[in-house]
């Protein structure tokens, strides 16, 4: 068994770093927040490092099969007997494999902003919310329970938000965070439901006890979930489905992808953290986490998410082709890229060969952190240097740029599948896995493959060949040692990381999967990359009119994709105007009208009653008599004929 | 003995007076003629007793002490009234009561 | 403990003002107050903790009865379980948090206190009195300083928020006393005992006619739709600590009867009348949402949150689980937390900015990044941040709602779980377009948090935090209680197991 309290370290040292740097930074520690920052997640990430280590090699196998192991638990807040949410620790291959990601990502990202963020106001807030997230991300990744998930993915979701409107000043910054956050928000709400249901039908929050009861066929829990049905589909994968809505909200799956993009008004380390390497890869990791109740329980829940994957791969690779502001081309890859992962869960089935697909998601999350947030921090260098996102301005940087040229290039063939770089191996186990079981994401993700050689090498040959640089200044640099070193350890990660045995240490059901290369299955996928990049190569390499002659030819397409397939519009429309005129203006309407109007017409009716009657108080002595001896008159009849 | 038809007599004197008492009260304007008035109306009641002492109940007392009790309100009522009607008379150097009316809403 | 301390101490610290001479003396005399407030509700939590786990497992703890009228049975009846003593922290917060933020009043200081402390010792009273009658009483104690408060240091429309408010919580006063003595001559027995009441039956046909009058009496205070339009109004014309107290304390006082008195003594009716509540209550909390969403004044949007987030206490009444009864109570404090020192910091600006428009603030988070960081914290709690007190809250609600397995129940959970959608949109637009963006011109020279208001905004981000990173002292707290008050209402069968 681990020691759970250097695991709980490694989550609370960023914690320390946001409290500490966040109510004090501002005073005491101007300068060398970075510093604390940077030093607390290097000690979590040796802890993390560590923790693996342990896991891997010492104590997480028994018989062969890598344990669920829950060192820490803690109830938090019990509900009813059995249903309470736990702070708890839960240690099993990917959690593991997660811990070293995020932290490792994130020290990158730590070290490089020490370059980056240099000179910049708020350099202490900054440290703070990084400390933020990565707590939250490493808390997410580690729980036990499905509404610490929850909990931990609503943190990563607000410090995402705090990120991303870090430069408050720029509206169209602020807009990017809200718009993040409250979509992910309405993702959300469906995880919410989601965890109701499971946690109604399971009788627990516990992730262990919940995957155990609902896996297995003859528990009374099973039945019922599974016997309840609404709309014709069971209790159990309308909970599993909405559970997933919640994952393809953060993960930026079609069609809750729109806050992604525009996300990407962040700091640009934190776009490679966030936006790239981790928090998106966070409904991956939950459905992963969840992997056996979907597999077994309700394989409906499951190819939904290969469908909804697939789709979200092929179209974002195609929007990707079209946009030309660097950050969003990464945005849209990382978007396609996180659809393999989605359809690799989607495709696979549960335990020994047949899940396949489990381990090459895996796999290619854990390869795309590496090559993905390399090719943000090199595009954070470029912008660095040129001072602007956009393609246009850009060109024949590899003279100035050695450093940042070589790695993006490295990043680029990883990314494009060329052998033997780190994303050849774990694309080629995707696809195996698809062409195994399921024909048709089979081809989406061939061609998808094929579209993302070519966009990488677009921007690739845009932004280091094409024109010659025309603003060499010998004042600027590539950036110090801070910013090289981290390009430089993914740069390693990205070619060297597709070498890990993976299979051995990530499985479905915990077993040593062993998973080999198939010649002549890789020829088709290495041979559309090549195409993509050639093709980019030709258009894009020297400075010419070919790529307006391209989209001219294609200008129906090309139009839909360079606008997004319109789909933001779409949901602009829908809360714009339909949210705010149709629902929220009649509410206020009503409110001020109807409601508040009856409560004011109480009051204006009594008011004009008595302004009414007053006039019988004239004052007058006579008058009052009158009404005196018309009432003993009243009273005198009434006497008379009615009091018998 | 007094003819029994009598009392009709006297009830209609009695009536007639509280009429006129009230009419007067109702139409002057004037309060030292209201207060007369009230008077005539007293009266009237006090007239009332004694004809139904007399007629109805004429071995009991009854109505000869409330007639005597109404007699000595009366005179405390009149000093009253017309304190208040000098006073009334000093704040608004009249006593019409039209134009004492203060007292509204 | 001896309970009448609660009532004693607030009362001498408004007599003590009353004699001060002057401004100075009057506030350091109602800090002091609250100060002692605020440690006595801590000592009442701590011997209240202490007597528990003591093993004493008394319904309500430290009580006393004094016969008051004997001849009408009525007494002087005081007692606390961890549901009072839920209230009365949060009392205790508001109450020192408000008198921290009222440093500035100049008009007519010494009155202002007066009535800031007599409304906290209706609230106390209101909070451990056992006998319906002297609840009643305290109730109305607690009613009037508010109309005064808002009346004379109000801004805007006063005169009219005023009245509003006092008419309305008035008339719901009116109809919790007609509910009182219908259930005073009903029963066999003439009482207005509470713990006396809720052993004997009251006949069925008794609770239809009364639970209704109370709860809707209650419902006005804690803004049941729809009888919630003084909230708006009275927000936002209210003083900052007024506003503060409306929604903090005042707010809850009719949560607090609706459960303590309506549900408690007559479960029958609130059997009957389950679905009414639920109606009303997820109507509340999604129209309130929507409706926030178009306002532009700050206020009015925190007035028109707290409508809907306190539909999430009705919700959790309504759905008459002890989760989500615990979820209900905790739900009570959390907002009493959370509005106040939204009220706390929109105050804050407003004496810095003179308005309280949305769009004509602008990069606010440049000049003052204390208060702006205290708006965020509060703006995210009250979308249900977890860490912060919101999320345990409507967590437990919803999760306590969900125990029912029928499908009406189920559809108006869902609903109430998209307002958190609708919640994120106007928490968003307001707290992003005050503090973010561009400074606006002119305000370059606007300052950050004194000593006072700073002191005040971390004493309650410090409760909310408090009950956000460890919702189980709470829980354990409030739950028993729940469980007392659902005794009587036979239990639902839930599908778990």
């Amino acid at each position: 068994m681990p020691n759970a309290t250097y695991i709980t370290l490694i989550i609370l040292l960023p914690l320390a770093g946001f409290l500490m740097l966040g109510i004090f930074g501002r005073k005491y520690f101007k300068n060398t927040s970075g510093m604390i920052g940077t030093t607390l997640l290097f000690v979590s990430t040796l802890l993390a490092l560590y923790t693996a280590y342990g896991y891997f090699f010492e104590y997480g196998k028994v018989d062969g099969i890598y344990q669920k192991l829950v060192p820490l638990k803690y109830t938090w807040l019990q509900f009813s007997p059995g249903v309470s949410i736990d702070m708890g620790i839960i240690i099993d291959p990917i959690s593991v494999m997660m811990l070293v990601v995020v932290s490792f990502i994130s020290l990158m990202v730590h070290i490089y902003s020490l370059g980056y963020m240099k000179g910049d106001e708020r350099f202490p807030t900054y440290y703070a919310f990084l400390g933020l997230f990565t707590f939250s991300m490493l808390g997410l990744v580690i729980s036990s329970n499905i509404f610490q998930i929850y909990i931990f993915w609503e943190l990563v979701g607000v410090s995402s938000f705090l990120l991303i409107g870090y430069y408050y000043d720029k509206p169209s910054a602020v807009a990017a965070c809200k718009k993040a956050f409250i979509v992910t928000r309405f993702a959300d709400v469906g995880f919410l439901i989601g965890i109701l249901i499971l946690s109604f039908y399971s009788g627990t929050l516990d992730f262990n006890t919940l995957i155990a009861t609902l896996t297995s066929p003859e528990s009374n829990e099973y039945k019922n979930a599974v016997a309840v049905s609404f709309l014709g589909v069971s209790a159990l994968t309308w909970g599993l489905v909405l559970v997933f809505i919640g994952g393809a909200g953060k993960s930026a799956m079609f069609p809750l992808h729109i806050w992604l993009p525009d996300a990407m008004e962040g700091p640009t380390p934190v776009s490679a953290l966030i936006h790239a390497a981790t928090m998106v890869v966070a409904g991956v990791f939950l459905v992963a986490r969840l992997f056996p109740v979907f597999a077994i329980s309700a394989p409906d829940a499951l190819s939904l998410v290969g469908y909804v994957g697939a789709i979200s791969a092929l179209i974002a690779a195609v929007i990707a082709c079209t946009q030309t502001d660097i950050k969003r081309v990464l945005a849209y890859s990382t978007m396609s890229q996180i659809g393999y992962m989605m359809f690799a869960l989607g495709v696979s089935k549960y335990g020994g060969e047949e899940g396949l697909g489990y381990t090459a998601s895996m796999f290619h999350l854990f390869t795309h952190a590496m090559f993905k947030a390399l090719l943000f921090l090199g595009a954070g260098a470029v912008i660095h240097y040129i001072h602007s996102n956009e393609m246009k301005d850009m060109g024949g940087l590899r003279k100035y740029l050695p450093v940042t040229h070589i790695t993006f290039l490295i990043a680029c063939l990883a990314i494009a599948g060329v052998p033997p770089f780190a994303g050849f191996f774990s694309k080629e186990e995707i696809l195996l896995a698809a062409f195994q079981h399921n024909p048709i994401i089979y081809w989406i993700a061939l061609i998808t493959s094929g579209l993302t050689a070519f966009y990488m090498f677009r921007l690739y040959f845009s932004i280091f060949w094409n024109k010659e640089a025309d603003q060499h200044d010998a004042h600027k640099s590539e950036g110090g040692f801070a910013m090289m070193m981290p390009l430089v350890l993914l740069a390693i990660g990205a070619a060297a990381a597709g070498f890990i045995p993976f299979g051995h240490f990530v499985s479905s059901d915990g077993t040593r999967l062993e998973t080999e290369l198939h010649l002549q299955f890789s020829i088709a996928p290495v041979a559309l990359g090549l195409a993509g990049i050639l093709i980019a190569m030709w258009m894009y390499k020297k400075e010419s009119t070919k790529p307006d002659t391209v989209a001219a030819s294609l200008s129906g397409i090309y139009n839909a994709a360079y606008h997004k397939f319109y789909i933001d519009d779409i949901y602009l429309f829908i809360t714009k105007k339909a949210l705010f005129n149709l629902i929220g203006r009649p509410a206020a309407w009503i409110d001020k009208n109807i409601v508040d109007g009856l409560v004011n017409a109480t009051g204006n009716s009594t008011r004009d009653i008595s302004e009414t009657i007053k006039g019988f108080q004239s004052g007058k002595v006579q008058q009052y008599a009158i009404y005196f001896l018309v009432g003993i008159i009243g009273l005198a009849l009434l006497f008379i004929y009615f009091w018998k | 003995m007094i003819e029994p038809g009598l009392i009709y007599h006297m009830l209609f004197i009695s009536a007639t007076l509280f009429f006129i008492g009230v009419y007067g009260f109702f139409t002057r304007r004037n309060l030292v003629t209201m207060l007369m008035s009230v008077e005539l109306i007293l009266n009237s009641v006090n007239l009332n007793f004694i004809a139904f002492n007399k007629y109805l109940w004429y071995d009991k007392l009854d109505g000869l002490f409330f007639t005597i009790f109404i007699i000595a309100i009366a005179a405390a009522e009149a000093a009253v009234a017309i304190a208040i009607i000098i006073n009334l008379y000093r704040s608004h150097q009249s006593i019409d009561v039209e134009k004492a009316e203060e007292m509204k809403f | 403990m001896n309970l009448t301390l609660l009532i004693l101490l607030p009362l001498f610290t408004a007599i003590a003002i009353l004699l001060m001479r002057n401004a100075t003396q009057v506030k350091w005399v109602a800090l002091a107050g609250a100060t002692a407030q605020f440690i006595l509700a801590f000592v009442l939590l701590f011997l209240f903790r202490q007597e528990r786990a003591g093993g004493n497992t008394a319904q309500m703890l430290f009580e006393l009865q004094y016969n008051w009228f004997p001849s009408w049975n009525i007494s002087f009846h005081l007692g606390v379980d961890g549901i009072s003593v839920a209230m009365i922290l949060l009392t205790a917060f508001v109450v020192i948090a408000g008198v921290l933020v009222s440093w500035n009043v100049t008009k007519m200081t010494k009155e202002f206190y007066f009535l800031l402390i007599l409304l906290s010792l209706g609230a106390y009273g209101f909070f451990i009195s056992l006998d319906l009658f002297i609840l009643f009483f305290f109730l109305e104690i607690a009613v009037i300083p508010k109309y005064l408060l808002i009346g004379i240091w109000g801004s805007g429309k006063k005169e009219y928020s005023a009245n509003k408010l006092a008419l309305m919580l008035m008339g719901g006063s009116a109809l919790v006393l007609v509910g009182l003595l219908g259930i005073y001559f009903s029963g066999t027995e003439r009482s207005f005992d509470l713990m006396k009441l809720a052993q004997l039956n009251i006949p069925i046909e008794t609770q239809m006619i009364c639970f209704p009058l109370l709860f809707v009496g209650f419902g006005v205070f804690t803004a049941l739709f729809p009888f919630h339009t003084w909230v708006p109004d009275g927000h936002s014309s209210a003083p900052t600590a007024g506003s503060m107290f409306l929604a903090g304390i005042s707010m809850k006082l009719g949560g607090y009867g609706c459960l303590r008195v309506a549900t408690y003594i007559m479960p029958d009716g609130a059997k009957e009348y389950a679905n009414i509540i639920i109606v009303l209550s997820v109507i509340a909390i999604l129209y309130g949402a929507f409706a926030t969403m178009m306002q532009k004044d700050l206020k009015y949007i925190n007035a028109y949150s707290s409508v809907s987030h306190c539909g999430f206490v009705l919700l959790g009444i309504g759905m008459l689980t002890k989760t989500s009864m615990t979820g209900a109570v905790m739900q009570m404090v959390s907002h009493g937390l959370m509005t106040a020192l939204f009220f706390a910091v929109i105050g804050m600006i407003y004496e810095r900015t003179h308005t309280r428009q949305v769009s004509e603030m602008s990069g606010l988070l440049k000049r003052m990044p204390f208060i702006i960081s205290i708006l965020f914290i509060v703006g995210l709690c009250s979308l249900g941040l977890p860490g912060l007190s919101g999320f345990v809250a409507e967590m437990t609600v919803f999760m306590g709602s969900w125990e029912h397995p029928d499908t009406f129940r189920r559809v108006a959970t869902i609903l109430a779980c998209l307002s958190i959608v609708v919640t994120a949109v106007y928490i968003l637009r307001a707290i992003t377009s005050t503090a973010m963006g561009p400074l606006k011109a002119g305000y370059e020279t606007l300052t950050d948090a004194t000593w006072n208001e700073k002191l005040a905004a971390l004493i309650l981000v410090a409760g909310i935090i408090a009950i956000g990173v460890a919702p189980f002292w709470l829980n354990d707290l409030v739950s028993p209680g729940a469980e007392i008050i659902m005794q009587k209402i036979s239990p639902v069968t839930t599908g778990i197991k």
